[in-house]
């Protein structure tokens, strides 16, 4: 006779304890002309992210990985398996709302999800959206600003703004519904250099200072050495799962995968293959930079 | 070119008019155009213009920024003038073939002319001096009785709020496009009418899938933002009427009637 190993809860979490989001064999397609099998984006992904961790999802272009960032907060649904938020199934259209309360979302194009025309106005859309009392939503609008650093910006017109200030505003008003986890689906993509710096460490801050579980979605290297994890996707499935250190020490596969390393993983290999004594896992410039001091002080004159 | 465009440009600023309830000035605006239209003769006319001159010099707008907002509406102003002069009918001052000139003409173009230019300062007066939120808000809330016979009141305010958002960034977009088309070779400066026409098709279909495109980004990004509808939306800056306001529309509600008197004075 067959017993049930585990008695499900009723409220539905499954996975990991304590995971913010899950996916059970998450298989997703858009429609297909007739008579094609339509193509698999998503191919039975199964992944968790645990409360407060920082998860970078790499891959390259058309990897599946936007369409996986989409399906946590209920933009797209699955068609096969289940995605859980909090416990809370997407496909339950009652919980769309609680959802979105709870995931909040940050895209690649600043100009397309602003939506007033003033930055604190905008900032106390999802706010006002959400039904808060006025004076709770000027506490959540100032709080946004703060921590994003744009406070004295709250009177402007986004359209006057630099793309990494807009993308920064952006951040501000997803802040403002107080989200537990916050997915960025390449929120650098447009932006220049300077942008791309002070969104990241912002990204950073939110998961380090304020418990936010982040999520970023990106196809910049450098931009994933911070996360406590990353996950690399190739052709709708999760092919790489592992610690920065972990994955980036394994160069040929992630160009197998149509992806580069780190530049500064990218040099330290230049260096050992020219006969230094150097560690392949120095992730962030400075440790690189230890590295390199240390290999030259130990050389041989 | 598209920079000068001034459609829907608010000017922040901390004046008495500025601070003024949106639906004050919606109610206003309208009261000021009624009343522009009942006015007859000089008296009227010259009482229309220092209410307006009055409003503009409260508000602290330049009249350079009132001049840009007149600019576009000129040909259309001359047109009428012109029009004006030349039928109507009256005591003949000049003569030219078939074409007669009256002073009856002239007088009502100048009229004419004045009201419309008016009519324009006015209305602007109104988008410089309130923030489109603010304006948006106020029209919501204006018509907000009209939501009991199904009006979707909330959606049009949200739709003009979401197309003023995206008025300057649409132009950008159209200077871009039209670089990059000029770096092509293409050419919008030479050629008739029809010609000119035509050169800007390659502006305007690119400009339309850009916009669709980002009309389906920003849906998707407002619903992850949590929006559905109206219903149960509270707003972070409530509409509030003060004794300000109640002066302002006492004044306005002077206005016609005032305007009544200058009539038979000057119709006298």
């Amino acid at each position: 006779m067959e017993m049930p190993d585990i008695i499900e809860p009723v409220s539905g979490g499954g996975g990991v304890p304590d995971a913010v989001l899950t996916a059970e064999n998450l298989t997703y397609s858009y429609r297909a002309r007739e008579g094609e099998l339509p193509p698999r984006v998503l191919d039975g992904i199964d992944m968790d992210v645990g409360r407060g961790a920082f998860v970078a999802v790499l891959g390259h272009n058309g990897s599946g990985k936007s369409t996986l960032a989409k399906h946590f907060n209920a933009v797209l649904l699955p068609v096969g398996g289940r995605v859980l938020v909090e416990g809370m199934d997407t496909s339950d259209e009652r919980l769309t709302l609680d959802i979105r309360r709870a995931v909040g979302m940050v895209f690649q194009n600043p100009d397309n999800q602003i939506v007033a025309s003033v930055v604190e106005e905008d900032v106390a859309f999802a706010p006002e959206n959400l039904g808060c009392p006025s004076e709770d939503i000027r506490r959540r609008v100032d709080e946004a600003l703060r921590v994003v650093g744009m406070s004295e910006y709250g009177g402007h017109s986004p359209h006057l703004l630099s793309g990494g200030q807009k993308q920064r505003v952006a951040i501000a008003g997803v802040l403002a519904m107080e989200p537990k986890c916050i997915v960025f689906d390449e929120p650098t993509a447009m932006l220049d250099p300077r942008g791309r710096g002070s969104v990241i460490r912002i990204i950073r801050r939110l998961c380090g200072e304020l418990g936010v579980t982040v999520v970023l979605i990106t196809h910049h290297m450098d931009e994933a050495i911070g996360a406590d994890r990353l996950i690399v996707m190739s052709d709708g499935r999760i092919v790489m799962d592992g610690t920065p250190r972990e994955i980036f020490s394994r160069p040929d596969a992630l160009a197998a995968y149509g992806l580069d390393t780190p530049e500064t993983v990218s040099l330290l290999r230049g260096l050992r293959e020219d006969g230094f004594d150097v560690p392949l896992d120095a992730l962030t410039v400075d440790e690189c930079a230890d590295a390199i001091l240390s290999a030259l002080a130990v050389r041989p004159a | 070119m598209l920079r000068d465009v001034t459609i829907g440009q608010y000017f922040p600023g901390g004046t008495p008019i500025h601070r003024l309830d949106p639906r004050t000035k919606l109610v206003w605006t309208v009261i000021f155009i009624t009343a522009l239209f009942m006015a007859r003769g000089a008296l009227s006319y010259a009482l229309m213009l220092c209410v307006l001159a009055g409003c503009v010099f409260a508000s602290r707008v330049s009249a350079r920024a009132l001049m840009g907002s007149i600019k576009p509406m000129l040909i259309i102003i001359c047109i009428t003038a012109i029009l004006n002069v030349f039928f109507t009918r009256g005591e003949v001052i000049a003569r030219l073939w078939v074409i007669s000139v009256t002073r009856e003409g002239l007088i009502s173009a100048a009229y004419m002319a004045s009201r419309l230019v008016m009519l324009i300062s006015g209305t602007f007066l109104l988008t410089y001096t309130t923030s489109p939120i603010a304006l948006t808000d106020g029209i919501e809330s204006l018509l907000g009785p009209l939501k009991k016979i199904r009006l979707p009141v909330h959606e049009l305010a949200m739709m003009m709020s979401i197309a003023l958002r995206f008025i300057p960034t649409l132009i950008e977009e159209t200077d871009k496009i039209m670089s990059a088309q000029k770096a092509r070779g293409a050419d919008f400066e030479t050629g008739g009418l029809i010609k000119r026409a035509k050169a800007l098709l390659p502006i305007l279909i690119p400009l339309f899938i850009s916009a669709f495109r980002r009309a389906d980004e920003l849906a998707v990004a407002m619903e992850s933002r949590c929006y559905h509808g109206g219903e149960g939306r509270t707003r972070m800056k409530k509409l509030r009427m003060t004794s300000r306001d109640c002066a302002a529309l006492a004044l306005g509600a002077a206005l016609p009637a005032l305007i009544v008197v200058t009539n038979m004075l000057s119709g006298a």
